[in-house]
């Protein structure tokens, strides 16, 4: 039934109208009660709904933010036991070393002080002799007799000064000697202090190392108990460890870039260049199969090498095998990096003569200007066709740092979207309270003339209520 | 679920790695060697060193000369398919440009014009050839002339073929009444459309960017 044919139920559309309009305010002023209570039902289930949904999102956030909590804690404890590992291993090193060389050390310290107490005790002062002529002297001087007296003092003096000159020399001589005693012990003094200070050293790097490991074996702690400042480290940690190797990522797939371009072009002269698979060319397909195998190779060499732990299985081979892998690893990336520049130079020939045909197509009768220095980029490009497979190798680091703290990061942003979706479910719960209410309100709009008439007719039945209660109290009085 | 999954993979990995089908170019050029359009061919020298240059691994080439009676093999000058290796290519390219060169210096003119003829020759040789894009070359006033005994009243079938007229000439009697020359270009537009092909018309030859 259109509008058209409602106007129509008179004969005057206004009137028409008008009825409607009082049938349709009667019709929702009966059903209002009804009305209001589907509105609030609908919006009460929608809001428990979200606000139950928002509920469940919070737990699934508080178990995620647990388990990532434990992975970190997990990652950290690892982490520091292998660097507490490394600690110990080293001040083992310097223990083992100075230990072995302690006997040589202890003997060579022992013949140096008896060398040096033999020399001593060689060195020591002769007092020199007492003169036992001067109470001669006096006797004789007091003798009569003044002639023979003289001859004999004269004697005497002589005597007393060849003596004396003798004396000298001789002390002269010992002296010469207790000094040259003294130089040999020279040596031995400094060996003593040469050896001395390399035991100070050592020992002074044992305490270093210690110190380092009190310092490790605190963070190990406060990681065991698991207390929420060394997650929050660990969680920066992770954040910055996951950027810094996506950096380094990054510029290693660029580095890979420029190795596919070096070998894709002369690969169409070993594969073919009309073949696909797919709708990529073969010759780009075994390229980047090439890159691919050098970067295996890479991380193989350096798991065999114990510097990253992607795969266990390498790691606990025997020291035997994994010498050989790290051989064989090794060997394949020579061959591999020689046939990259084996590939970069014949793409510095394919070039050349692509350049010729093209020059020739040209009618330019094949007179191709020939570089003098064209050598260089050659040699440039076969120097990067060696080089960057092994550069390549070093991948393996950042992967196994980006895989690791990758875990973490997504956990955090799994966490923080978690957080969010609860958020926003509260919110929206929230609203659809809200909004119920906003229904009952709008839905009551049209009919304010009924409602006003209503309240009216209540306030009225309310006042008569009163003066019935107020005409009724003296009759009660009255009786009581 | 999981074997479904296992399968639903191994079907995309199939799929990926299906062929799609050839992506090379076949070349047809004819070169009209009758009458006074001889003094045009050494314009076919040019045009095919221009295709020679734009043409890569797997695809075909070929050059025929348009004269009395087209539609045979022995009107074509040369013919190659581009090896998949580049060094091969190139080696293969420049041979083809030295026959063309050959040619162009030896070419005779010829009494009559079998277009139609020629083109048939191209069609076959492009259909042959299998190639995903198919270009016939056509270097010519687009006046047919048929000896007698000749009958070229066929329709011609297409369907995935470009035709491009190259450097069509006016003749002198184009010029007494140019609707000639119009309505000639015509009838050859009206015969390839209604082969199912596309045709067009390139006359300045210094500007072939477009038609490879």
């Amino acid at each position: 039934m259109s509008m058209s044919s409602l106007l129509t139920i008179t004969p005057w559309p206004i009137v028409s109208a008008a009825t409607l309009l009082v049938l349709l305010v009667a019709a929702l002023y009966f059903a209002r009660d009804t009305a209001r209570q589907v509105i609030h039902a609908a919006a009460g289930a929608l809001a428990q709904g979200l606000r139950v949904a928002s509920h469940a999102v919070t737990r699934a956030q508080e178990r995620l933010a647990a388990r990532n909590r434990a992975v970190l804690l997990a990652a950290g404890r690892e982490a520091k036991e292998r660097i507490v590992e490394r600690e110990f291993v080293r001040v083992g090193d310097t223990v083992r070393k100075d230990l072995a060389g302690y006997p040589d050390m202890r003997r060579r310290l022992s013949e140096s002080i008896q060398r040096i107490e033999e020399d001593q005790e060689k060195a020591v002062e002769v007092p020199p002799e007492a003169p036992g002529w001067a109470q001669a002297i006096k006797v004789i001087a007091e003798v009569k007799g003044r002639s023979t007296n003289t001859e004999i003092l004269e004697d005497i003096h002589r005597s007393t000064v060849k003596a004396h000159e003798e004396a000298m020399a001789d002390y002269r001589k010992a002296s010469g000697e207790r000094h040259a005693l003294l130089r040999r012990m020279m040596p031995d003094w400094r060996l003593i202090q040469e050896t001395l200070e390399r035991v100070n050293k050592s020992v002074e790097s044992v305490l270093a190392r210690a110190l380092a490991i009190d310092h490790h074996m605190e963070e190990y702690e406060a990681i065991v108990r698991g207390e929420d400042r060394a997650v929050s480290v660990l969680s920066s940690s992770s954040i910055v460890y996951f950027f810094v190797s996506a950096l380094v990522l990054a510029v290693a797939t660029a580095g890979t870039a420029v190795n596919f371009t070096l070998i894709a072009r002369p690969m169409a002269e070993m594969v073919g260049g009309t073949n696909f698979i797919g709708a990529f060319r073969t010759a780009d397909i075994a390229a980047l199969v090439i890159i691919m195998v050098e970067i295996s190779m890479g991380l193989f060499l350096m798991e065999s090498l114990r510097i990253t732990r992607l795969f266990p299985v390498i790691g606990a081979l025997s020291d035997k095998m994994r010498v050989r892998m790290i051989f064989m690893t090794f060997a394949v990336l020579l061959m591999m990096a020689s046939i990259e520049a084996g590939l970069a130079y014949m793409r510095e020939v394919l070039l050349q003569d692509e350049l010729a045909t093209s020059s020739l197509l040209r009618g330019d009768n094949g007179a191709v200007i020939v570089n003098p220095h064209l050598w260089i980029t050659t040699a440039a490009q076969m120097g990067m066709g060696f080089v960057l497979p092994f550069a390549l190798v070093f991948v393996a680091i950042p992967l196994e740092t980006f895989v690791h703290s990758l875990r973490t990061v997504v956990g955090l942003v799994g966490i923080a979207v978690l957080q969010s979706l609860a958020l926003i479910l509260r919110l929206l719960g929230n609203g659809c309270r809200h909004l119920g209410t906003l229904a009952q309100r709008l839905y009551d709009l049209p009919l304010f003339v009924p409602l006003w008439i209503e309240s009216r007719r209540m306030a009225h039945e309310a006042v008569a209520r009163s003066r019935l209660a107020v005409a009724a109290t003296p009759w009660k009085e009255a009786q009581s | 679920m999981n074997a479904r999954l296992a399968l639903s993979l191994a079907a995309l990995a199939l799929g990926s790695c299906a062929r799609t089908g050839p992506h090379n170019t076949g070349v047809y050029l004819l070169v009209d060697t009758s009458g006074s359009y001889n003094l045009q061919v050494r314009k076919a020298q040019q045009i095919s060193l221009y295709a020679l240059s734009r043409l890569q691994s797997a695809d075909s080439i070929a050059v025929a000369t348009i004269n009395t009676g087209s539609f045979t093999e022995k009107d074509i000058i040369a013919k190659a398919t581009l090896d998949d290796r580049p060094s091969t290519a190139n080696q293969q390219k420049r041979a083809f440009a030295s026959t063309i060169v050959k040619f162009v210096d030896e070419s005779v003119p010829a009494p009559y014009t079998d277009i139609t003829g020629g083109l048939l020759q191209a069609v076959e040789f492009l259909k042959e050839k299998n190639t995903s894009r198919k270009e016939i070359l056509i270097l010519s006033d687009m006046k047919e002339e048929l000896a007698k005994g000749y009958i070229r009243d066929i329709p011609l079938d297409l369907k995935g073929f470009d035709v491009v007229a190259l450097n069509v000439t006016k003749l002198r009697s184009d010029n007494f009444d140019p609707r000639l020359y119009l309505s000639r270009l015509d009838i050859w537009r009206e015969k390839v459309e209604k082969g199912g092909g596309h045709w067009r018309v390139i006359n300045d030859l210094d500007h072939l960017d477009g038609l490879l």
